[in-house]
């Protein structure tokens, strides 16, 4: 029964990461697990629950660092199994070039099949028009909702992390979404243990958060624990960008400066990575994954507060783009 | 910080809280307080309250606004939901389910008190222990969370006088001694001056127990795997044949969950269950490679030594602790719903990974909160915590919710619309407790 394969990791596995029994927890004489191997533990699970009681899953894949580690959890929660569901990718075409280069990586490295919903598709035949202020992260609502009718997608997993921002901190891991897409806060089922209630009626979906109780700073210990390869625009570089509106943001096809706007080359790194024309960058020297993790747990503004314009429209900016089917 | 520090940290506990309280007591003041003061709060949210609290003609920035995420909420200015904080020390990590105290209290406080490790509980040192005070408390012990921390805030208010402080404790000791509950702390704060929140306060010289952060920092994480039985409900089979990407895996089977509670080792003797099917432990695999032990709560993959039928919604279990399956339960459990109970007739079971059809086949009676005590009832309605026999379709593995909180749990679902009914937990979580009397920590 034992696989030869696994039989030559064990011992690897024993000097490197050691047996949990000879690893001592935090209380003393006490068998706990520490608190990223709990998060990795509690996502798997939620990864299990849905590959087990849903028909056909999809996993909403960016290459942002979010969703980097939810392909990273999905891998490891059905090993030695292939992931049993295809990803996603809403494609704003105001794209990072290394951002999609590292999205075709990574789909043929975890040999999964990649679905992407074409926002370009929708304003090229008049489905959707472009915003006066150019920005298309609202227009992915959208191409998400139809290439989930199309697919018949019943789950969705998003990388959405309740420490983001204030409407997602009252999201439940299973959040429904009726058969128009639409979130109604007011009207949450209460998640109650870790027993997570997936039934829906056809037409109705699920959005699924694995990493809900993920904070940024989680996000990057782990990326730092796991070894996780990223897109390089998260670490620090030298780019040409222009300020707008206090953030920075990069001079390329969709973002030019305007006006008195002055382009300048700096040393900077991104904190998330969404449409290039309102995602902005922050000044940072920080070239590896322990230097970006000094750097979070230093910072004093929050990842969107910093890096993202769409979400200072208004207070209830994201609420209001949830409510109506969005990420 | 070096990277040695930034090892160290990952190596920190996570501890889960849920906040419970009163109207007006103060605690969505104590969460931003305590949110604030651990530097958990950040610039750009502070310039945003600042700049909400001076719309609403306030003279200094409501911490309380940190937690309202909603528009209805900050409209109305209200809280309507749970909201989940996350705030973390060199000590430790935490998970903060903050619990709004009026409308539908009682949902609200089961959802966040069901995962949590402890409930920080508010009273107001001007007003004593209340109804709602008992109630919480009721709750606290019924979900049977580790640890109940009573912050007496407003001590401010009273001129920090010890002796209203020293008769508030009092009173709680007893309650909690009715209620059974396992481990008590209490604490005076001003969660508005922060006074013993995260630092100890000169102003109450008079207390020399820790500040309410110390006390988080350093509760012993109350589940210890090593004193359990182990339980592992089975989330789905891994059997990847073909489609296996290493060619070494194309006969694996495995079976993939999370460990409920306890130790599994390899060369285990198990019991599959309901079937009763006995086999042993051939290998525990993580993707990152083969475990000699796991604990809980760890997510693994069980390799078993018998080629014998197991599926997901099977418990395997350690053999010489193994429950009993039942078609047949006694269970307390909170109404959930707007619609009474009377007004479902088909619903569904769901615990651990199983789910069943069921239906209730009687109503004993409805706990009531303050006497804690079950009174003659005929329905279940919203926030109402009842005693149910419930009869499943297919045998589920249940055991008593007071030992056994992953096995012990379940949820009741309404068949056709999925909505949740009510959460549920077998036996009698209260029973037997009662007598248990602890020395207060006061």
């Amino acid at each position: 029964m034992r696989d030869p394969h696994m039989s030559a990791v064990t011992e690897t596995l024993q000097l490197d990461r050691g047996d949990e029994a000879l690893r001592p927890g935090a209380g003393a004489g006490r068998l706990t697990l520490d608190h990223l191997d709990t998060l990795e533990s509690e996502s798997i699970h939620i990864f299990r629950e849905v590959g087990a009681e849903f028909e056909r899953p999809v996993l909403l894949f960016s290459g942002g660092k979010d969703s980097v580690v939810m392909l990273h959890l999905a891998a490891k929660a059905f090993w030695p199994a292939p992931i049993p569901f295809p990803l996603l990718h809403v494609d704003t075409g105001h794209n990072f070039p290394e951002v999609l280069a590292y999205r075709d990586r990574a789909v043929a490295e975890k040999g999964v099949r990649l679905e992407v919903a074409t926002v370009q598709d929708y304003i090229d035949d008049g489905r959707l028009a472009e915003r006066t202020d150019g920005t298309r992260n609202p227009l992915q609502t959208q191409p998400l909702l139809d290439a989930i009718a199309d697919h018949r997608f019943d789950a969705v997993f998003g990388g959405g992390r309740r420490d983001e921002e204030k409407a997602r901190a009252k999201e439940r891991i299973f959040s429904l979404r009726d058969e128009f897409g639409a979130w109604d806060p007011r009207n949450q089922r209460p998640e109650l243990w870790n027993l997570y209630n997936g039934r829906h009626r056809p037409g109705e979906h699920v959005r699924v958060f694995p990493l809900s109780n993920w904070t940024e700073l989680d996000i990057w210990r782990y990326i730092a624990r796991e070894g996780i390869d990223l897109p390089e625009l998260y670490y620090a570089h030298e780019r040409e960008v222009f300020e707008r509106d206090g953030m920075l943001l990069a001079v390329g096809p969709v973002s030019q400066p305007r006006g008195t706007e002055t382009v300048v080359t700096k040393q900077v790194r991104y904190r998330t990575v969404g449409d290039m024309s309102c995602t902005g960058a922050v000044e940072s020297g920080a070239e590896t994954v322990g230097e970006v993790i000094v750097e979070v747990a230093a910072t004093r503004l929050t990842e969107r507060g910093a890096t993202r314009a769409d979400d200072r429209i208004s207070e209830a900016a994201m609420e209001d783009r949830k409510k109506e089917g969005y990420f | 910080m070096t990277v040695t520090a930034v090892r160290n940290h990952a190596h920190a506990t996570l501890l889960r809280l849920a906040t419970a309280g009163s109207v007006d007591d103060g605690k969505s003041t104590l969460v931003g307080r305590l949110l604030h003061d651990t530097k958990s709060v950040l610039a750009d949210q502070l310039d945003a309250l600042e700049r909400v609290s001076r719309n609403r003609g306030l003279a200094h920035a409501d911490l309380a606004l940190l937690t309202d995420g909603l528009r209805a909420e900050r409209e109305q200015g209200i809280t309507i939901d749970v909201a989940y904080r996350y705030f973390a020390t060199a000590e430790r990590s935490f998970i903060l389910a903050d619990c709004p105290g009026h409308v539908q209290y009682t949902r609200n406080t089961v959802t966040g008190a069901s995962t949590a490790d402890a409930v920080i509980l508010l009273v107001d040192a001007r007003k004593g222990v209340l109804v709602q005070t008992r109630r919480h408390m009721a709750v606290a012990a019924l979900l049977r969370v580790p640890y109940v921390i009573v912050a007496v805030n407003k001590i401010d208010l009273v001129g920090f006088d010890e002796a209203t402080y020293a008769g508030v404790a009092a009173d709680l000791a007893v309650v909690a001694t009715e209620l059974g509950l396992p481990d008590l702390r209490i604490i005076p704060v001003s969660a508005l001056d922060g006074d013993n929140v995260v630092d100890r306060s000169a102003r109450t010289d008079w207390y020399d127990g820790p500040s309410l952060l110390e006390i988080l920092e350093t509760l012993p994480v109350a589940d210890d795997p090593g004193e359990e039985h182990f339980r592992f409900p089975v989330q789905l089979t891994l059997r990847p044949q073909e489609a296996a990407r290493d060619v070494a895996h194309r006969e694996y089977r495995g079976y993939a969950g999370q460990i409920a509670s306890g130790v599994v080792r390899v060369g285990d003797e198990v019991v599959v269950l309901p079937s009763g099917r006995r086999t042993t432990i051939a290998g525990i695999d993580t993707a990152d490679g083969e475990l000699v032990q796991a604990f809980a709560p760890r997510s693994v993959t069980l390799r078993l030594t018998d080629d014998i039928d197991v599926a997901r919604g099977d418990l395997i279990a350690d053999a010489s602790s193994a429950p009993e399956p039942t078609r047949d339960l006694v269970a307390t459990v909170c109404w959930l719903s707007d619609v009474p109970l009377s007004k479902h007739s088909r619903m569904l079971l769901k615990h651990t990974t199983r789910a069943t059809r069921a239906i209730v086949s009687a109503v004993d009676g409805v706990l009531d909160l303050d006497a804690v005590q079950i009174v003659p009832a005929q329905d279940l309605g919203l926030n109402d915590i009842g005693r149910l026999r419930i009869r499943t379709a297919e045998p589920i593995v249940a055991e008593p919710y007071a030992g056994h909180r992953r096995t012990g749990a379940f949820l009741l679902i309404d068949a056709q619309t999925g909505q949740t009914l009510a959460a549920g937990m077998v036996g009698d979580p209260l029973a037997g407790e009662a007598a248990q009397a602890e020395q207060w920590d006061i």
